[in-house]
């Protein structure tokens, strides 16, 4: 099995740290704490998402944001705990769609 | 309110965290966690209080705890010695709940000896006692240089650090999670514990730069 | 550093040196691939936890392992021979460690 993409510690080619932070916006707010209420009900642990994350698309990987993967991952371990289903998901959140609209 | 705002499924907000875009603008996994939130509450598998209690579990966290226990060490020798020989015990002592770190390890900073933490694999940190970690310590750059050019990651921070410093660059690639303790700067012997706080920043607690040499303006 | 652990079922001690496996198989695996061949030494026993390979598919983690402060030399770990006393410490499970 190759290099992970995760598994980055010492590759070269990288650049200056950017030191720049940002406010969370309510979604990652949200994706936090659903995490932490899943890790705190025994629902996941943290180790299954760290390995959701290690096993989807490289290219995903690096283009996501970081609360991004986390949503990714959150999902994964979800749908293959058959706690939630893909579709489920995709329905709810057409509905929310139709909801949110365009203004 | 944060907590209304992160529990609803539809309005947009006027407070100040950054600028919220419209629901519809937001990108593919962002609007998914709308979807699986109200999902999961629909099922019964977690509840709202569930995840109030986590933001207000990690609105409590910040780098002031860690100052708080950096500077008592800083003045108080025998709790220094506590906070490196038991920090979970000695973070009890502060008011300070570590209960949720698996197991807990002080770095002590000397003239000879800086230390500094990264986690290449994700993203590991201490966050039950600092809080979130900064987008930077996340970021591909610093988890790939941290390990081969902690001189080099430091010299951005503004620590330029002379040969004869041993530099300690540590993977947390597990449950351990680790603090640095920074050395107390020179001429603050005048100082209160208070203002020694401010002077330990957090990306002091995280080994790339020392603590502040004066008192940054309030 | 700190309050000496002790391990029910850990091998190496402090001061032992140890190298790191050069292992190539899937899963989650939590040695970096940067310190997989390289040797060092123990700096500190941790204790022993459970296995993350197994909890990250959703078994028990057992049985546990016993984590180790793992210490080497810049110089050693990235080729350079800067003659600098940097370090690099990576915590280990032992089932990744041969004595060197």
């Amino acid at each position: 099995m190759p290099r992970g993409h995760h598994d980055i510690g010492g590759l070269p080619g990288a650049a200056a740290v950017d030191q720049t932070e940002h406010q969370l916006s309510d979604w990652e707010i949200l994706a936090d704490a659903v995490n932490q209420a899943l890790g705190a009900r025994g629902i996941k642990r943290t180790d299954e998402l760290r390995r959701a994350r290690e096993e989807m698309d490289s290219a995903a990987y690096r283009d996501m944001t970081y609360y991004e993967r986390w949503i990714a991952s959150i999902e994964t371990i979800l749908i293959e705990k058959k706690i939630l289903t893909k579709d489920e998901i995709d329905r709810r959140l057409a509905e929310f769609e139709k909801e949110w609209g365009e203004p | 309110m944060m907590e209304d705002q992160a529990m609803s499924g539809g309005h947009q907000t006027d407070e100040d965290h950054g600028h919220e875009h419209p629901k519809h603008e937001l990108s593919y996994y962002a609007k998914r966690i709308y979807a699986i939130r109200d999902l999961l509450l629909e099922k019964g598998v977690i509840t709202e209080k569930d995840i109030q209690d986590q933001i207000e579990y990690q609105e409590a966290r910040s780098p002031a705890n860690g100052a708080k226990l950096v500077a008592r060490a800083w003045i108080d020798p025998a709790f220094k010695a506590r906070l490196i020989g038991n920090p979970k015990a000695a973070c009890a002592e502060m008011g300070i709940d570590a209960t949720s770190i698996n197991e807990f390890v002080v770095l002590e900073n000397t003239e000879k000896v800086r230390h500094m933490v990264v986690c290449t694999l994700c993203s590991c940190y201490p966050r039950p006692i600092l809080g979130r970690p900064p987008d930077w310590y996340k970021s591909f750059n610093y988890r790939q240089r941290a390990v081969n050019d902690p001189r080099g990651v430091m010299q951005e921070f503004g620590l330029e650090l002379p040969h004869d410093v041993e530099v300690r660059v540590h993977d947390s690639t597990a449950d351990i999670r680790y603090l640095v303790l920074p050395m107390r700067p020179e001429g603050t012997e005048g100082l209160s514990e208070t203002e020694l706080a401010r002077l330990v920043t957090r990306d002091s607690m995280i080994g790339v730069m020392d603590a502040l040499p004066t008192l940054p303006p309030s | 550093m700190g309050r000496a652990v002790n391990s029910e079922v850990g091998k190496f001690k402090p001061g032992d040196r140890v190298t790191v496996k050069f292992e190539d198989r899937p899963g989650h695996i939590r040695t970096p691939w940067y310190i997989r061949g390289k040797t060092g030494w123990i700096e500190r026993v941790h204790g022993d936890f459970l296995n993350p390979e197994s909890l990250a598919f959703g078994r028990d983690g057992l049985p546990q392992r016993t984590l180790y402060l793992v210490a080497f030399n810049q110089s050693d770990v990235w080729g350079k021979s800067s003659g600098s006393k940097d370090k690099v410490l990576v915590d280990i499970y032992e089932h990744w460690l041969s004595p060197a």
